[in-house]
């Protein structure tokens, strides 16, 4: 009876939901780039970057929802591989990370895919497995704080940190 | 194992005779609360004086029908009148209420009651009054220990809520929540527990190491929960009474998003390696450990049905997050959210019959609400960022988190815990000491 009462009140707000969310796309898009700092909404600043030798930045960025390594990563992940041949007894965490748009537990299974794509790029160059392990924090530690495109852009990133 | 919860038992004063007297509707929002008067319980001289010397409090009565009061205001079904508009003295409300006083301040329900000190435990009587036939719907009586008083006063509110609604209440609860604190760069996080009302607020955990989605067992005595103690981020399950605390299972690598199955036998959780997220169950008593998805994307936060035969995940499968269930072999996946946008965190009703979730679109947020089968979708609230929601345990409230937007410095970052009626209707801040996230809803402590 109870329940039959709920069911039908449900449909009435159904309906209204039904008319707020009508003629909407399924992709979030990305707001235009003002900073010069991004490409569509992949960050290819330097603010945040970390250098682990000369010309050897210690991250790499990516899109929303995205785990596919870009142009400049690759690259940048080729500097870190050969950076590792020549430093053999020195071992990496590669800890991936989500921006605050995502819910905290997908985020670190986003985080932990972010962290994998890096970590299979450098074992193509030949570092073994031993030597790199995989860290996600999800959304948990931004390194910028801020609510805006450019920020999210910045906190979407794989580091590569040295374990010893 | 439920030792203190047994210290306090139940003695039904009288029978009544049950007429058809007020009823509350609960199945839609309710803009008209119940009037209602809470008279302070009685108490006479003696046993106030040694409750004050135990307890520290000047009145006991007074401090438990402010309780009652409360919650029965929170639930945003009933309106608790102002006690400064009372006619009749407490003790002689609770022999026998002079209905037309109470009906003179448009109350339509009256409850009363006395305290005694009696044999160093706390005696607790109440009554419920229909006004307007002036008849008695309800007497009861406690006897416990004086410091569960509180509990006494979410115990009243229960049988009160029971009685007028149809529906069990959700007083006697507890939640379990992540407290936080600092930047937000470099959050501490905190397990903490509290009374569903914010009462004897107390941190599990020091802070050391990041914590996260902390989930009870059926019985509320277990938490499962994720912990990055050592820097590895992995499951644990920490009894809070003992405060013992042991990783669960042997992976290799990341495991989070736990929950309990609905026996309490079980831990499901997601485990991550090379990219790919799986769901695993752990069986508590002979640790076997079963994997229950195989799918090259993410596969997490999966939520058992109440009976346990089933189970909703969220999955990018498809490309995007959304939600599936499963039966709880990992057969027969079906994908049930199709809305526009995209839809995490699906927990199952403890009445079985409706998934609550979150919904990301067009930039905003949402908790709403779907029937098992993706049909009916409801969404009861919308924001900036907010997720996670957890069922009250009758399944008429949700609680959730909900973070705010920085200003251009990244300054003016906040979580705070809000709960939502089902109906959409009595949002609510629940306030907390810190900032807080991650809630999960106790199952009624007395039952």
């Amino acid at each position: 009876m109870i329940l039959s009462k709920i069911l039908k009140n449900g449909f009435l707000i159904l309906a209204a939901c039904l008319v707020l969310t009508a003629c909407a796309t399924k992709k979030e898009v990305a707001a235009p780039d003002v900073s010069g700092q991004m490409q569509g909404d992949t960050y290819t600043g330097t603010d945040t970057v970390n250098y682990l030798a000369d010309g050897v930045p210690d991250r790499v960025f990516f899109a929303t929802n995205e785990s596919i390594l870009t142009t400049a990563s690759r690259e940048t992940l080729r500097a870190q591989a050969a950076w590792l041949r020549k430093n053999s007894n020195i071992n990496v965490v590669l800890e991936g990370h989500a921006d605050e748009r995502g819910t905290r537990e997908y985020n670190l299974a986003l985080g932990e895919r972010r962290a994998n794509s890096a970590k299979d790029y450098l074992m193509t160059y030949g570092i073994s497995s031993d030597r790199i392990s995989v860290l996600s924090y999800g959304k948990e530690r931004p390194v910028d704080a801020g609510s805006t495109p450019l920020a999210w852009s910045k906190n979407r990133r794989s580091v590569t940190v040295k374990a010893n | 194992m439920k030792k203190n919860f047994l210290i306090l038992f139940l003695i039904i004063l009288i029978p009544i005779n049950a007429f058809a007297l007020i009823e509350v509707d609960i199945t839609r929002g309710n803009l008209n609360p119940l009037p209602l008067a809470v008279s302070p319980l009685s108490i006479d001289n003696k046993s106030k004086k040694s409750f004050e010397k135990i307890l520290k409090k000047e009145n006991i009565g007074s401090e438990i029908s402010t309780i009652v009061e409360n919650n029965l205001k929170t639930s945003g079904l009933f309106n608790p009148l102002s006690k400064e508009a009372f006619l009749q003295a407490p003790d002689i409300a609770n022999l026998k209420p002079r209905f037309e006083d109470w009906n003179l301040i448009k109350a339509q329900a009256l409850i009363t009651g006395k305290v005694t000190y009696v044999d160093e435990k706390l005696r607790v009587e109440f009554r419920l009054w229909d006004v307007l036939v002036a008849k008695e719907m309800m007497a009861l009586a406690f006897t416990t220990v004086p410091s569960n008083w509180r509990r006494v006063g979410h115990i009243i509110s229960d049988k009160v809520y029971e009685r007028l609604t149809g529906e069990k209440g959700y007083f006697d609860t507890r939640i379990i929540y992540v407290a936080e604190e600092g930047p937000k760069t470099q959050r501490k996080k905190r397990l903490a527990i509290m009374d569903q009302d914010g009462a004897n607020n107390k941190f599990l955990t020091l802070g050391n190491e990041l914590v996260l989605t902390p989930r009870f067992n059926p019985t509320s005595q277990m938490v499962t929960y994720l912990s990055y103690f050592k820097n590895l981020p992995r499951v644990y399950l920490l009894d809070i009474e003992t405060g013992t605390q042991e990783v669960v299972g042997d992976f290799p690598g990341m495991t989070f998003a736990p929950r309990f199955s609905p026996d309490g036998k079980k831990i499901i959780m997601s485990f991550a390696k090379d990219g790919k997220s799986d769901i695993y169950t752990m069986d508590l008593e002979n640790r076997l450990v079963e994997k229950i998805t195989n799918h090259p994307s993410i596969d997490t936060s999966p939520s058992y049905s109440p009976n346990g035969k089933f189970i909703a995940f969220n999955s990018d499968r498809s490309g995007y997050q959304q939600i599936y269930i499963m039966k709880s072999d990992g057969t027969d996946v079906k994908r049930i959210s199709f809305g526009n946008g995209i839809y995490g965190t699906p927990v199952w009703s403890p009445r079985g019959d409706l998934i609550a979730f979150t919904k990301l679109h067009k930039g905003k947020f949402y908790i709403g609400v779907m029937r098992t089968n993706g049909k009916g979708e409801r969404l009861l609230t919308e924001n900036y960022y907010q997720e996670a929601p957890s069922w009250s345990p009758n399944g008429r409230v949700l609680i959730f988190y909900r973070e705010t937007k920085t200003n251009a410095k990244g300054e003016g970052f906040s979580a705070k815990l809000w709960s939502i009626d089902l109906t959409g209707y009595n949002e609510r801040l629940v306030e907390t000491e810190t900032d807080a996230s991650d809630p999960s809803w106790s199952s009624l402590l007395s039952n």
